[in-house]
Parts: C-alpha cells; sequence; structure tokens
C-alpha cells in the first residue's frame, strides 16, 4: 500500500512538474516562482499547457468580440502575443490583452463585451462534451435493454441517478420531484465532471469560477422563484402570524433571503473548487521556492494527499449545490400544511 | 481577469452551454433512464408481489392439505370405529342368534324325541295289548287241556316276545 503511494505520488509529481509550474522553473523572483497560482485559477485568452526549456506549448483560442460599432469580430489570441517575450501585450485592430489577461480597446471610449472563447469557456465545451458522452451513452443501454440490469457507463450512472433522485429530489422537494429531478441530475453531472477534469494537471479551473458559479447559483434562484406557490410568496412579502410592526423587519430579511441563497450557493462552490486548487499549486511552488530534494518530496507527497481530498471535495460541493438547489425549490412548492 | 468579479462573456457562454447541456440531457438521457428505471422498480415489485402471493399461496395449500389429511385421519379413524362397533354388534348378534338357534333345535329336537318316544311307547303298548290279546285267544283256546301244558305255552310266549 505504502509502496504504491509512494510510486502514485511520483508518477503525480513528474506529471505536475511538467504541466503546471515548470514555466517558472526557470525566472528568478521569488514573487514570479509563484505567479503561476493565480494565473493558473484564473481565465485566460489562451491555453497554456507546458513550457518546455523556452518553447512554450499554448494553444491559441479564439477571440470573440461584440461591439456596437463594429459588430462581431473574430480574432485569434495569437495575434495578440509578443514574439519575443511569449506574453500578451501586442496590439490587434484596436484592442490589446492587458497584464491581467484581460482584453481592452485602445480607444477607452469604445464599449464592448468580450465573448471570446476563453479558456473556460473551452474547458466548458469538454465538460459539456464528456457529461453528453456519458450520460448519453448511458441512456442508449436503457433504450438497447430495457428491464435489464445496467452494463458498461449505465452500471456507473444509474446509481448516481437513483442516489440524486431518491436521496435529494424526493426527500427535499416532494411530491413534484419528478419535474426537477431532470434540473439536479443535469447540475450534479455538470459540477461533479467539471470538478473532476478541473484536477486534471493543465485544466482550466472552470467550476471554481464565480462566473461559472454565479451562473449556476442564479439558474436555480429562477428555478426557485418561477415555481414558488402562492404559500411561497405570502411567506416573503406578508409573513402569516406576524405582527405588523415586525413585518416591517421581516418582509426586507425575507426579501434579502431571497438573494442570499444563490450568493451562498455561488460563493461556496467558488471558495472550495479555488481554494483545493491554490494549495495544490501552493505545494508545488514551495518545490521552486526552497529549491530543495527534501522539501519536493515532502511537497509531492502532500500534494498527492491533497489531490485525493480534491477527489472528495469535487463530489461533496456537487452533492452539496444540487442538495441546496433542491432544497430551495422544495421550500418554494411545499404545500405547508402547518404554520410557521 | 480578476478572480472574484464574474466575467461577462463566461456568463453568457456558461448560460448557453448549460442550457443546451440541460436540454439535450432532459430530452436524451435523463427522460429515458429516468422512464427505464421507474419501469424496471415497477416490473420489480410487482415480481416481488407476485413472489409473496405465490409464497401465500403455497402456504395456503400447504394448510389445506394438512387441513385435508387430517380430515381424512378422522373420517378413517371414525370408519374404523364404526366398523369395529358393527362387526362387535354383528358378532354380537350372530352370537345370540345362534344360541337360541340352537336352543330352539334343541328343543324342537327334544319335541320330537318326546313325540318320538311317545308314539314307541304307544306303539310297545299296542303291541303288548294284542300280544296280551294273542296270548289269552292262545291260552284259552289251549287252556282247557293241561296245566303243564298251559305253562308251556306261556314260556313258549314269553319265549316269542323275547325274539320279538
Amino acid at each position: 500500500m505504502f509502496r504504491k503511494f509512494i510510486r502514485l505520488s511520483f508518477l503525480l509529481s513528474v506529471v505536475l512538474l511538467a504541466f503546471s509550474a515548470a514555466s517558472i522553473a526557470a525566472s528568478g523572483e521569488d514573487e514570479d516562482k509563484t505567479s503561476f497560482i493565480m494565473h493558473h485559477i484564473k481565465d485566460s485568452h489562451e491555453w497554456h499547457f507546458a513550457t518546455l526549456g523556452h518553447t512554450h506549448i499554448t494553444l491559441p483560442l479564439p477571440v470573440i468580440v461584440y461591439s456596437g460599432d463594429r459588430g462581431f469580430e473574430f480574432f485569434s489570441s495569437s495575434s495578440f502575443v509578443d514574439s519575443e517575450t511569449h506574453h500578451f501585450g501586442v496590439e490587434h485592430e484596436g484592442y490589446y490583452i492587458d497584464e491581467n489577461d484581460k482584453l481592452q480597446a485602445v480607444d477607452e471610449s469604445r464599449s464592448f463585451i468580450d465573448v471570446s472563447i476563453t479558456k473556460n469557456v473551452a474547458m466548458l465545451f469538454l465538460v459539456i462534451g464528456v457529461t453528453l458522452y456519458l450520460m448519453l451513452g448511458a441512456s442508449s443501454h436503457y433504450k438497447k435493454h430495457p428491464n435489464r440490469a445496467p452494463k458498461g457507463i449505465a452500471s456507473f450512472v444509474e446509481p448516481i441517478v437513483v442516489f440524486v433522485r431518491d436521496e435529494i429530489a424526493l426527500p427535499n422537494i416532494g411530491p413534484k420531484y419528478k419535474k426537477f429531478t431532470p434540473y439536479l441530475l443535469s447540475l450534479f453531472f455538470f459540477i461533479w465532471i467539471g470538478n473532476l477534469l478541473g484536477l486534471l494537471p493543465g485544466a482550466a479551473n472552470l467550476t471554481g469560477n464565480i462566473a461559472v458559479t454565479v451562473t449556476l447559483a442564479m439558474i436555480t434562484f429562477f428555478v426557485t422563484n418561477f415555481n414558488g406557490n402562492r404559500e411561497y410568496w405570502k411567506h416573503v412579502v406578508a409573513t402569516p402570524g406576524v405582527p405588523l410592526p415586525l413585518l416591517l423587519i421581516i418582509v426586507p430579511v425575507e426579501i434579502i433571503g431571497l438573494f442570499t441563497k444563490p450568493f451562498a450557493l455561488t460563493v461556496r462552490l467558488f471558495v472550495a473548487i479555488t481554494a483545493g486548487h491554490i494549495v495544490i499549486l501552493s505545494f508545488i511552488g514551495l518545490i521552486f521556492v526552497f529549491e530543495s530534494y527534501a522539501v519536493g518530496v515532502a511537497s509531492t507527497l502532500m500534494v498527492v494527499f491533497i489531490n485525493l481530498i480534491e477527489l472528495l471535495v469535487a463530489t461533496i460541493q456537487a452533492y452539496v449545490f444540487t442538495l441546496f438547489s433542491a432544497m430551495y425549490i422544495g421550500g418554494a412548492v411545499a404545500e405547508h400544511g402547518h404554520d410557521h | 481577469m480578476d478572480l472574484i468579479s464574474p466575467d461577462l462573456g463566461l456568463i453568457i457562454w456558461q448560460t448557453i452551454g448549460f442550457a443546451i447541456l440541460f436540454f439535450l440531457l432532459a430530452k436524451f438521457a435523463w427522460k429515458p433512464i429516468l422512464a427505464a428505471l421507474e419501469e424496471r422498480d415497477g416490473a420489480i415489485e410487482a415480481s416481488l408481489n407476485e413472489a409473496e402471493k405465490a409464497k401465500m399461496e403455497m402456504a395456503n395449500l400447504v394448510a389445506e392439505n394438512e387441513k385435508l389429511l387430517q380430515e381424512a385421519r378422522v373420517e378413517r379413524d371414525e370408519i374404523l370405529k364404526s366398523a369395529n362397533e358393527y362387526a362387535a354388534k354383528l358378532m354380537e348378534e350372530a352370537k345370540g342368534e345362534a344360541a337360541s338357534a340352537g336352543a330352539k333345535m334343541i328343543e324342537e329336537a327334544k319335541a320330537v324325541i318326546e313325540t318320538e318316544k311317545q308314539a314307541a311307547l304307544m306303539d310297545v303298548k299296542i303291541q303288548v295289548a294284542e300280544m296280551s290279546l294273542l296270548i289269552a285267544e292262545k291260552l284259552m283256546r289251549k287252556n282247557l287241556s293241561s296245566e303243564p301244558a298251559q305253562k308251556k305255552l306261556v314260556e313258549e310266549f314269553v319265549k316269542d316276545i323275547k325274539l320279538n
């Protein structure tokens, strides 16, 4: 067991060092040695895989800009890269990408929307592709062999589907759970597969990006409030059984409560995933800060350990996000037979 | 791009991407999978119920068999008992009948014997009377000749009677 663990950690360390962090090995400043951490967890207009010596293995991604005066414009992110420094900064068609990897217009008075296929958008497509591949593969089994025990992908997917249906949707939503089960299943698998793929070396930090988590939380927010019944809204705007003076306090709190729910969802997923990535990358960063073999071995062991924990966190966070979504929806559609 | 300020482009892509993912999954994955699961749950429940029913039926059948067997046993015992009783009664009756028949037969035999005896006696009496008459007659005839002759005659008759 221990020997296996050592071997695994060695293998992982080689992979991680090769892909995630090698770019800063050559640089001198301490700040530079850890800058790759923030670079990894943020979005980017190019997908940087590895640096071998002075060769950067990078996938240039399409830059798509929409502006009122010029409509849609398409560029390759490689057009913005300085051929000598291998960094962004070159001006192209009136735009440049600044040091924070954000697209800016040279003419500062112009307003535009950057809808580029960034690293995270590319990752999003990858996650969607993997999810669709797995789930459609699983569903084809049921079409081919109805009423048979699951096999292959289906046997992997089925227990999770049953879990989401019977342990998340049914107890929290109640009799109307069937309407919301597909949404909860999609949510669970998207977040889970996103979390797991995000752990791969060189992958983007999709589910740890606040734009992604806020979007998912807002979808839950809309699903909850569009399906809220009279009872639910009565509770929000005129909580029953509360004297009038208190309503002046309660109602604003209830209305704020509507928005704290998606906010909590947003922050929880974002923080859990991003923090995990930062911890792993920090342990790798230690190796380059101390430049010592002993630290290297210790850090690698820790990285493997944290990676295993992250596998757990990936699942727990997907579960928690789905569970809370189900609870919010359940609260909005429940038929209250009792007074609060 | 800042860490905690959501990027509008990514929000747009995420909304579109997740919407597409949701509709594709809902239509082509969750619908058939959930339907198949529900169907299978139903099938499993139905077969379990059926098995339970079959078990109950089996138990009923066994109980019924046992009951039938019990009844058959009781009936057999009853039949045996009544047969024994009947046989005993029959034997009793037969015995009584045989006894009475024997007694009757003995009675009849006795009566016949009595009758026969009476008849024989009557016969003997008649014969004796006849013989007496005969002797008397002969005596009467020879009587007058002599005393010895009479004696002799009587002896002869008596001899004759003995021979008879």
